[in-house]
């Protein structure tokens, strides 16, 4: 974005809710099953059927509310949004309008504006090229998606560039996978979230004019989109040119942002109360639970691991806000305080967490093309937390560790027998080390001599010799002052 | 023999069965026959009885022993075709039954055919069926009233021994009242609305329509209830109890100057057996004092604006995507919505969407539908203050008796006036009974027509409502047999 301007972000986010049944009828929730086997006539809208409400959603959609810091309206009421489609089978969506399920929330730096509760559509496959419904050969729809039970969270513009929104958007995923209410899996559409941009010149109070993305299915994607239409305002600002409220549809394969036909979007969407449903009051018990039931959310995580854990912040952070590399940090961390991992003191969670955050993430990193998930690697949380011990009661050189762990990730199993077959403990025998040590003084005549003459740094290649020939099972601090005893310098 | 079971009311047909005295197999051949032979056009389906063995339950719990029962086409049934009177259901065989039917069926109930209405109930005439007009058993010429008039004529003319329909305006009340027997709108969540076909989902309401008062509380008492398929319905609490009340003692009537002695347009005959009524109330002892409505004569306006914005989104999922006909457009799947559309629906179910889709466009919410809400609430408080000094509200069921087929058809206005009675009560939720209560001459002259008096009781009284209609009945004596229907 060229300088001086600012972008200004907003998020909505759909989160498709993991109950047993639909939204508004007993259908089983279904992914990847055979087309239109998960429909009854409700969620076909047959005539004369009619919805009646999810309290399972309703439970979860509160957890959610309440994770998000959003005060639950004491009664809440659903409406229709009216348009024409195929994937909608009544003519109309069963949505919430202007009172909520749960409004004025924050998470992180951004507050949120609305919660509500609503109806997934069908899902529509086009036949044909375009894979959009004009210009496609056929149109089939696919109902056991439609009346899935969506969450959508509505954010207040709080965010100001594409890293930060990809980075919120994460802890929200976060979030909402540790209510355990969602499979929040962007690729299959658990979790989708759109994007309301404009561009302001920097210090402008006024907002401009605003753009909705659709369809970036990926976080990377998300950012993406974003960077590329702040980019795109912020150019048509700059030769003088209006930006035109529209929408468009994001495309993963070329990254490129088409817009909406106008018919595609620009409704009238004659929201009126939904006559068919009574109000949605959640009992003081239903508040209850879904108060007991949150679990330690991202931001009270990160606080527990600087204040009891003692991690620096940015790891702290890491492991709070990410949901898989928390559940991998949590489980590496149990197993060792059970002590179920290794012979010894249990590691200081700061060692385990380095080696999650760094030395882990790092490693899968360049195994894998980018996206880390430790928990489907093949090192366990307990083999991890085995060879932090390892390395902490010095069993292990952080060498020798490092080599482990491209074991681990390669083929998994246990630390302790990687060690044995490969050789690589520690060398404690304080004797065999010293004649090593001898030996490779006597092989570097000129090196030792210059040492003694007080250059320090010559030291080098004797200390290469003798890890090179323990092969990294020495620690290198020792061996350096061992070196420095034989040559008369301590 | 034939045609004097035609004339047992339901009770007494039951009691007969339960005696050994009639079979109930004949009971249902005998009207069987009868709504084959109908010339009114009452019906759209007639069932045989060997077409009706699946939901019957005839065992001895059976409290309707396998009677039959005309059930209006708004009301799904399980593989049987169901248009609600329009072209654009055209072969909808439902994949259910709605609760009612059900309820009726595991009563023992058996389903006697599926009757002609107003296409999804919009209408006061039934001329606006997808499948042409029904006609009034006391002249043929004239309307039986709508939307439920193929349910009215039916019962009237001996062609159902009773039926079921819906009222959303006034559906069951005026068809009753323009064909002589009892209909009755119970309050807005006695009965389930699961497969009845929507038409404003917040006024529709199932409903008897009966030769008598008796009957129309049986029919009450086995579709009423909870169910758990119809997030509004709460039933009735402690069910309803069939009426035995003689006098009208220690009740006190009231008579909403708004919906009668003021209302513009209620024919001389019409006041005149209304005043006769009163006075036969006062003789039963019950005490008969004027009272205000003051909002009630609103009610007809925000009723057309309410009812027809429900119904405009009610409407929407008939698009030929998943069911009924589908007009061929090229692919272009906007046509084929307006070609589908356009072929299926009919004029007044046409002007119905365009009044509701207006109302509820951006910009004009506030000033049609938030407006025509708050008349609403203050009808609701009009009922509920008036409640407070009387038992019951009375007026005329309708300002007319039955009217020449075609005499309203191209006057709008003058057709939704046929509910001006009604509606408030369907405003309010509240239950409101249709009783006949003598004959009178229509204002161009003729014979004598049927005219209806409408009793109103407070939310969730039916069985109060009943009991004091009954006294009435009783009083009235008259008789629903239309001249001409052979005995």
């Amino acid at each position: 974005m060229p300088e001086g301007y600012e972008g200004v972000i907003g998020l909505e986010i759909h989160v498709q809710l993991s109950t047993r049944t639909k939204m508004f009828c007993g259908c089983e929730l279904s992914f990847g099953d055979e087309p239109n086997t998960h429909t009854c006539p409700i969620c076909l809208g047959h005539p004369g059927t009619l919805p009646v409400t999810n309290e399972q959603a309703v439970r979860y959609a509160l957890q959610i509310a309440l994770a998000l810091g959003c005060e639950p309206a004491a009664r809440s009421i659903f409406h229709r949004k009216n348009y024409f489609y195929p994937d909608l089978p009544k003519g109309y969506q069963i949505s919430q309008y202007d009172i909520p399920l749960a409004s004025e929330g924050r998470l992180g730096d951004v507050r949120i504006h609305r919660v509500h509760l609503e109806e997934d559509a069908a899902k529509l496959i086009h036949l044909g090229e375009s894979g959009r419904i004009h210009g496609s050969a056929a149109s089939l729809v696919d109902f056991n998606r439609g009346g899935t039970p969506l969450v959508e969270i509505v954010t207040e513009p709080d965010l100001r560039s594409p890293t930060e929104a990809r980075e919120w958007a994460q802890l929200m995923r976060t979030t909402v996978k540790q209510l355990g209410v969602s499979d929040v899996n962007m690729e299959e559409g658990s979790l989708r979230c759109d994007a309301n941009v404009s561009v302001r010149r920097a210090g402008a109070e006024q907002l401009g004019t605003k753009t909705e993305l659709k369809n970036m299915n990926s976080f990377r994607f998300l950012e993406r989109g974003i960077t590329a239409e702040l980019e795109r305002q912020a150019s048509l600002l700059e030769s003088g040119e209006q930006v035109e409220q529209e929408t468009f549809h994001f495309d993963p394969r070329t990254g490129a942002l088409t817009p909406l036909r106008s018919k595609e979007y620009a409704h009238d969407y004659r929201y009126f109360p939904e006559p068919d449903l009574v109000p949605l009051a959640p009992t003081e018990e239903m508040l209850r639970t879904a108060r007991q039931a949150l679990p330690e959310l991202p931001a009270e995580r990160r606080e527990r691991y600087q204040a009891e854990l003692g991690l620096p912040e940015v790891t702290a952070r890491q492991l709070a806000f990410d949901a898989e590399l928390g559940a991998y940090f949590e489980r590496a961390l149990n197993a060792s305080r059970q002590g179920t991992v290794a012979e010894g003191p249990a590691p200081e969670p700061r060692t385990i967490a380095n080696w999650v955050t760094g030395e882990l993430v790092g490693r899968l990193r360049e195994a894998g093309d980018g996206e880390v998930d430790p928990v489907s690697s093949k090192v366990s949380p307990e083999a991890l937390a085995a060879l932090a011990g390892m390395v902490e009661s010095n069993q292990v050189t952080t060498g020798a560790a490092r080599q482990v762990l491209a074991t681990l990730v390669a083929e998994g199993g246990g630390p302790a027998e990687i060690v044995e077959r490969e050789g690589l403990a520690q060398m404690s025998d304080a004797g065999e080390l010293e004649a090593m040590v001898d030996r490779a003084i006597e092989a570097e005549p000129v090196a030792a001599e210059k040492v003694k003459a007080g250059n320090p740094k010559a030291i080098g290649p004797i200390v290469g010799a003798v890890m090179r020939e323990t092969k990294g099972r020495a620690d290198g601090g020792q061996v350096t002052r061992l070196i420095q005893q034989k040559l008369g310098l301590d | 023999m034939s045609a004097e079971i035609l004339e047992l009311t339901v009770a007494e047909a039951l009691r007969r069965i339960e005696a050994g005295e009639l079979a109930a197999d004949e009971y249902f051949d005998t009207y069987a026959g009868a709504a084959h032979d109908e010339e009114l056009n009452a019906y759209l389906r007639v069932q045989r009885r060997s077409d009706e063995p699946r939901t019957t339950n005839e065992g001895a719990d059976a409290a309707l022993r396998g009677v039959p029962i005309a059930v209006k086409d708004i009301f799904c049934t399980e593989g049987i075709e169901t248009t609600a009177g329009s072209r654009i259901l055209e072969g909808y065989r439902p994949p259910y039954t709605a609760t009612a039917v059900r309820r009726l069926a595991d009563a023992g109930a058996r389903l006697l055919g599926k009757t002609n209405m107003d296409e999804f109930a919009m209408g006061s005439s039934n001329e606006n069926s997808g499948y042409g007009p029904v006609l009034n058993p006391w002249d043929r010429e004239r309307v039986p009233g709508g939307s439920s008039g193929g349910s009215a004529a039916a019962v009237a003319g001996r062609a159902a021994p009773w039926a079921i329909g819906t009222d959303t305006g006034g559906s069951i009340r005026q068809p009753a009242s323009l064909c002589g027997i009892v209909g009755l709108k119970p309050t807005y969540g006695a009965v389930s609305r699961y497969g009845m076909i929507a038409f404003a989902s917040s006024l529709d309401q199932c409903g008897p329509l009966t030769r008598d008062v008796r009957d129309a509380a049986l029919l009450l008492r086995a579709t009423e209830g909870r169910d758990r398929c119809d997030s509004t319905s709460v039933g009735i609490e402690g069910g309803v109890t069939l009426p035995s009340r003689e006098s009208l003692e220690g009740l006190r009537f009231g008579v909403p100057q708004e919906l009668s002695a003021e209302a513009e347009g209620i024919e001389a005959g019409v006041s005149e057996v209304f005043g006769r009524t009163l006075t036969l109330i006062e003789e039963l002892g019950g005490k008969v004092d004027e009272c205000e409505l003051p909002h009630a004569a609103h009610g007809l306006s925000a009723y057309y604006v309410l009812a027809p914005a429900e119904a405009s989104a009610n409407l929407a999922r008939y698009d030929g995507v998943r069911f009924g006909p589908r007009a061929d457009a090229d692919g272009d799947l906007i046509a084929m919505y307006e070609r589908t559309r356009a072929e299926g629906f009919g004029a007044e179910v046409k002007r119905r969407i365009m009044l509701g889709t207006y109302a509820l466009s951006s910009g004009y919410y506030e000033a049609y539908y938030g407006r025509a809400q708050r008349v609403r609430t203050k009808i609701a408080d009009d009922f509920r203050n008036a409640f407070e000094r009387f038992d019951y509200l009375v007026t005329p069921t309708s300002p007319t008796v039955a009217f020449r087929l075609g005499e309203r058809t191209a006057d709008p206005l003058a057709m939704y006036l046929s509910d001006f009675c009604t509606v408030p009560m369907s405003l309010a939720g509240i239950p409101a009974i249709s009783l006949p209560a003598g004959l009178a001459e229509p204002s161009g002259g003729g014979p004598k027509l049927p005219v209806g008096f409408q009793i109103a009781g407070p939310a969730f009284g039916e069985s109060g409502l009943l009991d004091a209609a009954h006294a009435l009945e009783r009083a009235i004596g008259f008789d629903t047999r239309p001249p001409g229907v052979s005995s």
